[in-house]
Parts: C-alpha cells; structure tokens; sequence
C-alpha cells in the first residue's frame, strides 16, 4: 500500500496493520518516536491498536542524543 | 552607537523594540559543540544581552568538520572549548557580557547556572543532561530549546513550561543507547539545520514574539530529504513527574548523579571528583614528571599517557580517559593517579 510519510509518497508491504508494525518495517520501534496519522497525534500506549490504511498520511518524529 | 543590528532592526516582527528586549536577554547555552557553537555564534550575532556558555570537553581534531568556532591552533592545544568559543564570540561582538565557564552540568552545577537565566538552549549531547535541564525549566520556569543531530538527521522542539509539554511528556521513556555521533557520525549541514530551528524560536521568544512561535516537534532528514512537524500539545501530562500538577523534578535529585560517564563522539570516560574540589595543576605535573611520565600542559588542563591511555585533567577535577569505553578499566586508572 501507498502512504505519506513526512511529506514523501512510500510503498509499505500490505501485511502492515499496526502503528507499531509501521515502526518496526523503519526499524523505529526501538526508539522513542511521536507519530501524527491523518493529522491526529496519537498517544504511544495506541501504537499498537492503531491501523495503517492505504493513502494513510503520517508524520513520524523520532528522538536523537547527539550535539 | 553603530548600525550593527540594523538590518534586525528593519525586520518588522523584531523592530527596535525588539532589539532593545533582547538586550536585556540572558542567555545559557548548555554544550560548545557542534550545536553549541551555532547557536553561540547566531544570538552573539544577534545581539542578546548575555551569553553564558558551558562545556566538560576540549577541541579534538574530530571536532573541526562542523564546530564552527575551532581553529586547527585549539585542537593542537587541546584548549577547553568553553574558553575557546568565549573569546571568538568577544571578538564578533564586543558590546555584549559572554561568559565561558568549564564545567559539567550535574543537578548541583545547573541551581546557580540559571541564575537569572531568561532561556536555556540545549546543545549538549546525551540526556542525563538534558532531563536535568528539563527540570529545572519547570521548577524555576525557564523554557529551553531542544535540540539534537545524528547522522542527517535533526530534531528540535521549544519547551515553554505552563504551556507546553515538557519533555519528559514527549518521552515518557528516556532513549537509551543506541546510535550516537561516534558510531554513525554527523554532518554539518544537519547542525546548522537545528541551529537554525533552535535560534528562531529562541529570537522570537526573546524579542517578545510568543506568538510566532511554532509549537511543533520538528524533524528532518537532509539525506532522505525527509521533513516532519507535529503539533504535541496533546501529550502535555497532568501526571507528569517533571511538569504535572504534583511535578517532583526527579532528575535534580543528587541520587541520580553517576561519578562516570561516556562521551558522545569519543572514545572517552569522563570521572568527577567525589565532591567539588580544585585541582593544584602545577602539583600534580610536578608529582607525575617524577613518575617519569611525559605531562603536557595549557593553562586549563594537562594531559598524560600511562598504558598507552590518554588522561586528561581539569582544574574543577574532572579527569577525562581517552582510548576507553569501559568505565571500570578507567576508574581504576584514575584511582591510580588521583587516588
Ligand atoms: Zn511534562
């Protein structure tokens, strides 16, 4: 399926049904991120009962240490 | 008076009233590396009225690809980066207070560093630091602009306590591990892109512009060409331990504070002092030249290598292990050294 993420079109495997499953496929599920889905923030304990659904938009920010 | 700030001036939003505002602005800047000394260069620049900055580390050689301030000479030298970075900054703007100070950032250090502190600007480079700043924002109520590079990836968010979330809200789980600069490396132009997002928010807040502030979490990827923004008020937390209505800013407490760490983009354990204490340099050279070591010293610090390690001492006590990741192995060099 097709979805926006941060403003570019990416084609995700169909198998894909969870925030939290779109997390592992960017290898993102080890790192604390803040994901927005057809602008609506989503809180992080409804990563995982939240759908993916093609033409999804998402924007996705994950947090980095470095300086 | 000179037209240095004319053209600040001219922008309408800033104008001559909010030149004069940012004046009257101190600001702490927590970090003169990379993203240090960006935002040190742009509000010195820019006129704020008081800049305070403050850094453990010294200038590498791995430093010059992207800390703007540094000279090929500093790294030579091995001068501490505070030091450094307050002279070139007293030399592009004279008219303002910058004051330089050599020191890590530890629950008992951050109380008298935001003394009078109107904002703080995240430029350090791990988050034992930055929950402290987090929470000292909240209990004294000064916001602070995070900020954070990886690779060509940036991240920066505004934190303005009793409006928005903080960053333990954000979190709610500290990153742990995982990448840093010296395992997949850095790139300047992702620097300059915080910077650049650090010190807008940071002009706007102190010229008096609240309202022109973005409010969103923003990120981007300059290799993927990727951009992202997220408004998170939501997420702000009535329970949270740092901002909500019964905050108890659990990172100011001294139990928190390890004597070790590791530091970012080097190969480097850095140890304190058991307690606060100033380091007789001169002694200490002396005692070592009679252990037949070869010590190099600057005014600021002095260096010596037992065992094919590099061990670096500050005035405050601090001792930097270089060559090492493995806290044990350097703790028992410094006990060796510093008892
Ligand atoms: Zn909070």
């Amino acid at each position: 399926m097709k979805l926006s993420i941060n403003g570019n079109t990416v084609e995700v495997p169909d198998n894909i049904r969870t925030v939290s499953e779109l997390l592992q496929h960017f290898k993102l599920e080890q790192k604390v991120a803040v994901v927005e889905r057809n602008r609506e923030i989503l809180e992080k304990k409804d990563h995982p009962t939240t759908e993916v659904r093609d033409g999804d938009v998402f924007e996705i920010v994950h947090f980095v240490g470095g300086g | 008076m000179n037209d240095r700030y004319s053209r600040q001036e001219l922008f309408a939003p800033i104008g001559k009233e909010g030149q004069r505002r940012l004046g009257e602005r101190h600001v702490l800047i927590i970090g003169a590396g990379a993203l240090g000394t960006g935002n040190a260069e742009i509000l010195v620049r820019a006129g704020v009225g008081k800049v305070t900055i403050v850094d453990r580390d010294y200038v590498d050689w791995s430093n010059l690809q992207r800390q703007q301030l540094y000279t090929e000479e500093d790294a030579i030298q091995r001068m501490p980066k505070a030091a450094v970075a307050a002279e070139r900054l007293k030399k592009i703007n004279s008219s303002i207070e910058i004051e330089a100070k050599i020191m890590d950032v530890t629950p008992v250090e951050i109380e008298s560093l935001t003394e009078g502190i109107d904002l703080m600007i995240d430029a350090s480079d791990n988050f034992d630091i930055r929950m402290i700043m987090n929470d000292i924002s909240q209990k004294k109520q000064i916001p602070w602009i995070y900020g954070a590079v990886l690779g060509s990836y940036g991240i920066s968010y505004a934190i303005i306590p009793g409006k928005t979330p903080c960053l333990s809200c954000l979190l709610e789980t500290i990153p742990i591990g995982g990448a840093t600069c010296d395992t997949v490396g850095v790139i300047a132009p992702a620097v300059q892109m915080v910077v650049t997002l650090q010190t807008a928010e940071a002009l706007k807040w102190l010229t008096g512009n609240e309202e022109a502030m973005s409010g969103r979490l923003t990120s981007f990827d300059l290799w993927k060409n990727e951009y992202a923004s997220i408004r998170v008020d939501k997420l702000k937390k009535e329970d949270c331990p740092s901002c909500g209505v019964r905050a108890q800013y659990p990172f100011l407490s001294a139990s928190n504070l390890s004597r070790t760490a590791v530091l970012c983009g080097r190969d480097t354990v850095q140890i304190r002092p058991p307690k606060p204490q100033s380091l007789d340099l001169d002694a200490l050279g002396e005692s070592l030249s009679s252990l037949g070591l070869k010590v190099e010293r600057n005014p600021y610090l002095l260096a010596f290598q037992p065992d094919h390690r590099r061990l670096v001492a500050f005035r405050d006590g601090r001792v930097l292990v270089h060559g090492t990741k493995d806290t044990a192995e350097a703790r028992s060099l410094y006990h060796r050294y510093f008892g």
